[in-house]
C-alpha cells in the first residue's frame, strides 16, 4: 500500500475539521422550515377576534385519516364565536392519526384551519395527542376581542365573508 | 288502460293518467323536480322538470294520424319545453329528457333558482342531502349571469313555531310545505304571504305552526329552508349512521330511522341525533307525527336508572345485579302462586313473553295494566292480511267509534283523511266532535258513554239480533248503518273514550259482530282495529297477558309479591298506593325511578327502545322489528334479559341470550306467530314512490326501507259464535260524567323528559260546555272542585262547545288520577 495515499486521505479528514458542520444542535438550535411546510394545525381568527371556523365539518369529511372530530352549535348575537349561525363547539384533532396531508386546509371554506410551522409534536401518552379547540385556536389579535363576544344584531349573520363581483 | 310512449328512445308502458315525471322515474330516468312530490298534486311552480315532448300529429280536418314517408306516425315537437310534472302521458308520445334543448332549459332554470339562494352550504343543515345542491351539480351551469349584488338578503332564523325554523333566504318557493299542510294534513297553518321576490312563508296559528305533522315539512323541503329545532346545527348528514326502529308511542307502529353519531357530550359514544320516517307504504307511508319525531330525548335523560336498587333499612340503595336479582327471586319464590306480574303495552313481545312464561311457571298471574278490552277479539276478527289504509277506495267504508284518532294515533288519522278524500265512506261515531268529523260522510253522535248503544244500533240495522231493536237510534245512525251494509269492505277502529273495561268489552263484541254480519272476516281491509293506549298492547294480548277487569287493586288482593314492568300504577293514581305498600315484595323494572319504584323493595333498570332489539305488534297486527341504534346505558339490561336472569334464579328456563332466540320461542309457542322469524320481519320489497335513494329530490329525505316491512298476522276467523253484550249501566244521580280523553302531548314520562315539546303538553283542566259553566255560575278565571267516590280535586277549567251535554272532559294522563269515565259532582271552588 502506498503511504502517500494514506496521507492524502488523512489530509481530507483534516481539512473537513475546519469546515462548518451541516448538522444542527437540535433542540438548542432549530432549523427554520420552508414557508409551505405542513406542521401543527392552527384555527385562525378574523381581525376583530371572531373565529374563522364555522363548524361545517368539511375538514373532518376530507380527512383521509379520520383524525378530525367536529361538533357544532348555534351562535347568537349575545354569545357569538364566529360569523353566521354555526360554530364549532367541539374541535379535536388526533395528532397521532394526522398524516399532515393538508386536505383539511383545502376543504375549509373560510381558510380557518392552517397547517403551520410547529413540528414539535411528541407525547408521553395517547390522550395528549388529541388537540382540542382551545389548543388549536390562535389567541385573539391585538385589536380583536376574545370569543364568545356580544355583537350587534344582524352584524355578523353571514358565515361566508362576501366577495365582490368578478371584474 | 295503459299507455305506451317513448322516453329517450326506450319504450315504456304505464297506466293511463300517469304523470310524465313518474313514467320516466319508473323507467329509471330521473327528471329533476323541486316542487313536484309524488304524494301531492302537481303545481308546476319550479319549472325545473322541463322536457321536450313530441306528440303524434293529426290531420286537422279528419282527426286521423299523419304518417311520415316510412309509414310511421309523424311526431310533432312543440316549440317550447314543457314541465314533465304537470303533464299526463299520452299514447305514442316521444319524450326527450336528455336532448340538448331540454338540458339547456333546465340549466337556465337552476341558474334562475339560484339568483338569491345563499351560498352557505357549509353551514346549512341540508348540505349533504340537499336536492338543490345535487341538482345544481347535475344540471346547473356552474356560473351565474346574475349580479351578486342583486342578491336579496332575508331573515336567516325565523321561527315558524318552537319546533320548525325557517331560513327565508334559502326558500325557493316550491310550496311543498304549504301544500303538505293544505292537501295532506288539512291543517293550513302556514302559507305564502306577499308575492314575487317578496314572497315568504308565514304561519297563521298561535302557537306557531300548530300541527301534529309539522316535522314532515322539513323532510320534503328540497332546500335547507325548513329545519327542526331538534336537529338544527346538530350534525352533518354524511356523519350520521342509521338504525331502523319502530315508534313506541302509539299503536300505529310507524317505521323510523334513528340517525346517530358519536358525541363528546356522551363520552364519544353514539347518541340519537334525529328521528326520521322510514318508508312503509302500508303503515306510515313516509310520514311520522311530531311526537314520534321529537320525544326521543327521554332515552338520554340523566334521570335514567343506571344500577339496580334494593331496599335496606327502609331506604333504596344501589346494589349489584346479583344482589338485586337474588333478593327479587327470594321474594317471588316465597310468594309462588301469590305472585302477580304487571306489565304495560310499552314492552316488546320478547319481554312480555318472558314475563308471561315466568309467571306461568310460578303459578301466578300476568296482568296488563291497560283498561281496554278486545285484544282476544282482534285475534279473531282483526283486519285481514294485506290490509292497508292506503288502498281503501270508493267502495270501502271505515267506522271510527269512541276514539279521537287525531290525538290517539295521528298517522291513522292522516291516512283515513286521505282515504275519505279518495271516496272511502268514513263514519265517525263519538259523543263529541273530533278532528276526523270534517272528513266523515256520516257523523253519529251518541250520549256520553253510550258508544256501545250506538254500535249495537249499527249492528241491529246490519241484520243482527231482533232483541237489538231498542238500540235502533236516530237518522244519522241509520244512514251510517246503511253505508256499512252497502260497502264492500269495512274496517272498524274502536277506542275506549267514555268507556270502562266492561264498556270496551261490549263495544269490541258489537264491532266484531258488525264485521261478521258482512261475512268477510279475515279478508283484507275488513275487520277490527283497536286504538290501544300503547304501542304494543296488542302484542301483550297475543303473548297471553290480560287486563284485570275489576282493576289492579282486585288483582293485588291476596298477592304477596308483585313484579311490575314498564308500568307506574302509583304514579297514575297516588291513591292506589295502599295495596302496593302491603306487599311483602315489590319489584319494579323501569327506565326511571317512578312513584311505584319508590315504594319498591327491588328496582331493576331497563333499556329504552333506542338501545334495544325486539318486536312490536301494531294495532293492525303487523309484527315489526326494532334494531338497536345506540349502545345501552351502562348498568341497564333489556327487559327480556332481566326477566330471564330472574327466572334462572327460580330454576325456570327462559331464553337469556338474544332477542331473536326469544322470538324463536314465541314463534314456537304462540299460535298466531307460528313459524315467524326475525328474517321474515326483515323482508322488504320495492315500494312506490321510491324514496331515500340517490335522488332525494323526488320523495324527500325519508329513509328507504331496507330493514323490514314487518309481517301482518292473519286473524283466526270467527270460530265459535259470539254473543253481543248489553252496555254496562251508567250510574245515575250525579250531575256530570267526567270523561278522560286522550291527548297526544300528555304528561307521560316520555314527554316530561323531552324539553322540545314541553310547551305543548296539555294542561290539566276540566273542559266544560259554556252552558254548564253558566249553570254552575262559574267566573272566568276561577277553579272548580270536583268530587267522586269520596275524593275531591280542585282544577282549573276551560270552555268548549264540543263537550257533549251532561259531561265534562279532562285530558288523560295530565295529572288527574282517573282512567275510567266517572260521574262527578262539580261545584265552584270556595276560595
Amino acid at each position: 500500500m502506498n503511504p502517500l495515499e494514506l496521507l492524502r486521505g488523512l489530509a481530507t479528514t483534516l481539512s473537513m475539521m475546519f469546515e462548518r458542520p451541516v448538522t444542527y444542535q437540535y433542540p438548542e438550535i432549530k432549523r427554520p422550515v420552508r414557508e409551505r411546510f405542513k406542521g401543527r394545525h392552527e384555527l385562525k381568527r378574523y381581525d376583530n377576534g371572531l373565529e374563522k371556523c364555522i363548524g361545517c365539518s368539511l375538514c373532518a369529511a376530507a380527512c383521509p385519516a379520520d383524525a378530525i372530530f367536529v361538533e357544532s352549535a348555534e351562535n347568537t348575537d349575545e354569545e357569538r364565536y364566529s360569523p353566521g349561525e354555526r360554530y364549532a363547539s367541539t374541535y379535536e384533532i388526533n395528532m397521532l392519526r394526522c398524516i399532515f396531508c393538508g386536505y383539511c386546509e383545502d376543504a375549509c371554506p373560510t381558510e380557518a384551519i392552517v397547517l403551520e410551522h410547529n413540528y414539535e409534536l411528541s407525547f408521553t401518552n395517547r390522550r395528549d395527542a388529541i388537540y382540542t379547540r382551545d389548543m388549536l385556536l390562535v389567541p385573539a389579535p391585538e385589536h380583536g376581542r376574545p370569543t364568545p363576544m356580544v355583537t350587534a344584531p344582524r352584524e355578523f349573520d353571514r358565515s361566508i365573508p362576501e366577495m365582490a363581483d368578478p371584474q | 288502460m295503459s299507455v305506451t310512449l317513448t322516453i329517450d328512445g326506450t319504450e315504456v308502458t304505464v297506466p293511463e293518467g300517469t304523470l310524465l315525471v313518474d313514467a320516466a322515474k319508473r323507467r329509471g330516468t330521473d327528471v329533476p323536480v323541486f316542487c313536484y312530490h309524488p304524494k301531492m298534486k302537481p303545481v308546476g311552480m319550479c319549472r325545473v322538470c322541463l322536457v321536450e315532448i313530441g306528440r303524434p300529429a293529426r290531420d286537422r280536418a279528419t282527426g286521423e294520424s299523419l304518417l311520415d314517408e316510412s309509414g310511421d306516425p309523424l311526431i310533432q315537437f312543440g316549440p317550447n319545453l314543457e314541465t314533465a310534472c304537470t303533464i299526463t302521458v299520452g299514447q305514442g308520445w316521444q319524450v326527450r329528457v336528455s336532448s340538448e334543448k331540454a338540458i339547456q332549459g333546465r340549466k337556465e332554470i337552476v341558474e334562475y333558482l339560484l339568483t338569491s339562494h345563499p351560498l352557505d352550504c357549509p353551514i346549512c343543515d341540508k348540505g349533504g342531502e340537499c336536492p338543490l345542491q345535487d341538482l345544481t351539480m347535475g344540471h346547473g351551469s356552474g356560473e351565474s349571469r346574475f349580479l351578486f349584488d342583486d342578491k336579496i338578503r332575508l331573515a336567516k332564523r325565523y321561527p315558524l313555531g318552537e319546533l320548525i325554523f325557517l331560513d327565508r333566504e334559502r326558500c325557493i318557493q316550491c310550496a311543498r310545505c304549504t301544500r303538505f299542510q293544505d292537501e295532506i294534513v288539512g291543517d293550513p297553518v302556514i302559507g305564502f304571504y306577499e308575492r314575487g321576490r317578496r314572497l315568504e312563508i308565514v304561519t297563521y296559528s298561535d302557537p306557531g305552526f300548530d300541527s301534529y305533522f309539522s316535522g314532515n315539512t322539513t323532510d320534503i323541503c328540497p332546500v335547507g329552508a325548513l329545519t327542526t329545532a331538534d336537529f338544527r346545527f346538530g350534525a352533518r348528514p354524511w356523519e350520521l349512521n342509521s338504525a331502523a326502529s319502530i315508534c313506541p308511542h302509539c299503536p300505529v307502529g310507524c317505521n323510523l330511522t334513528l340517525s346517530t353519531r358519536r358525541e363528546a357530550s356522551n363520552a364519544g359514544r353514539d347518541v340519537v341525533k334525529r328521528v326520521m320516517p322510514r318508508q312503509n307504504e302500508q303503515v306510515n307511508e313516509i310520514w311520522i307525527c311530531d311526537k314520534g319525531r321529537f320525544v326521543h330525548h327521554y332515552a338520554r335523560s340523566p334521570e335514567r336508572l343506571t344500577s339496580p336498587r334494593v331496599r335496606k333499612n327502609g331506604k333504596l340503595v344501589k346494589a349489584s345485579w346479583n344482589e338485586a336479582l337474588t333478593r327479587a327471586a327470594e321474594g317471588l319464590k316465597g310468594a309462588a302462586s301469590s305472585a302477580v306480574g304487571i306489565a304495560s303495552g310499552r314492552l316488546m313481545n320478547e319481554d312480555l313473553f318472558n314475563l308471561k312464561e315466568l309467571m306461568a311457571a310460578l303459578g301466578g298471574r300476568a296482568i296488563l295494566v291497560d283498561s281496554m278490552a278486545g285484544g282476544n277479539l282482534i285475534q279473531r276478527y282483526g283486519v285481514g292480511v294485506g290490509s292497508n289504509l292506503g288502498s281503501l277506495g270508493k267502495r270501502d267504508a271505515v267506522l271510527v267509534i269512541a276514539a279521537d284518532l287525531h290525538e290517539e294515533a295521528p298517522i291513522w288519522w292522516l291516512r283515513l283523511k286521505q282515504a275519505a278524500e279518495r271516496g272511502t265512506t268514513l263514519i265517525v261515531a263519538n259523543a263529541r266532535a273530533t278532528r276526523l268529523d270534517d272528513y266523515a260522510k256520516h257523523r253519529v253522535r251518541y250520549g256520553p258513554g253510550e258508544a256501545v248503544q250506538a254500535a249495537l244500533g249499527l249492528l241491529h240495522l246490519n241484520g243482527g239480533d231482533p232483541e237489538l231493536a231498542r238500540f235502533e237510534g236516530d237518522r244519522a245512525l241509520k244512514s251510517a248503518a246503511r253505508a256499512i251494509k252497502r260497502a264492500r269492505n269495512v274496517t272498524i277502529f274502536f277506542g275506549q273514550e267514555g268507556l270502562n273495561y266492561a264498556g270496551t268489552e261490549a263495544l269490541a263484541r258489537a264491532c266484531a259482530l258488525i264485521t261478521e254480519s258482512k261475512g268477510r272476516v279475515g279478508k283484507s281491509n275488513n275487520g277490527l282495529v283497536a286504538v290501544w293506549p300503547r304501542a304494543n298492547t296488542q302484542g301483550a294480548w297475543d303473548m297471553g297477558l290480560r287486563p284485570e277487569p275489576a282493576g289492579l287493586h282486585r288483582a293485588l288482593a291476596g298477592a304477596v309479591a308483585a313484579y311490575i314492568v314498564a308500568a307506574d300504577p302509583v304514579g297514575d293514581d297516588p291513591a292506589a298506593a295502599a295495596p302496593f305498600e302491603k306487599l311483602s315484595t315489590l319489584i319494579v323494572q323501569d327506565l326511571f325511578l317512578t312513584a311505584t319504584a319508590e315504594l319498591a323493595d327491588v328496582v331493576l333498570p331497563a333499556q329504552a327502545f333506542v338501545e334495544r332489539a325486539g318486536t312490536f305488534t301494531s294495532g293492525e297486527r303487523r309484527v315489526q322489528r326494532l334494531y338497536p341504534a345506540v349502545g345501552a346505558l351502562a348498568g341497564s339490561l333489556p327487559d327480556w334479559k332481566i326477566v330471564a336472569n330472574l327466572a334462572h334464579r327460580l330454576e325456570v328456563d327462559l331464553e337469556d341470550k338474544a332477542a331473536p332466540l326469544v322470538f324463536e320461542r314465541i314463534a314456537a309457542a304462540v299460535p298466531d306467530y307460528l313459524g315467524l322469524s326475525y328474517d321474515d320481519l326483515a323482508a322488504v320489497e320495492p315500494q312506490w314512490p321510491e324514496v331515500g335513494g340517490a335522488d332525494l329530490y323526488f320523495g324527500g329525505t325519508a329513509y328507504a326501507n331496507k330493514q323490514g316491512l314487518g309481517v301482518q298476522l292473519a286473524p283466526r276467523g270467527a270460530g265459535r259464535p259470539l254473543k253481543w253484550k248489553a252496555p254496562p249501566r251508567a250510574s245515575a244521580g250525579k250531575d256530570l260524567l267526567l270523561t278522560p280523553v286522550t291527548v297526544l302531548y300528555d304528561r307521560g314520562s316520555a314527554l316530561r323528559h323531552s324539553r322540545l315539546l314541553e310547551g305543548r303538553i296539555a294542561p290539566l283542566q276540566l273542559i266544560l260546555h259554556p252552558d254548564e259553566i253558566e249553570r254552575l255560575g262559574l267566573s272566568e278565571a276561577g277553579e272548580v272542585e270536583i268530587s267522586w267516590d269520596g275524593r275531591s280535586e280542585r282544577l282549573k277549567f276551560a270552555a268548549s262547545t264540543d263537550v257533549p251535554p251532561g259531561s265534562a272532559l279532562v285530558p288523560r294522563g295530565a295529572g288527574l288520577a282517573l282512567s275510567d269515565p266517572t260521574p262527578v259532582t262539580v261545584r265552584r271552588s270556595n276560595s
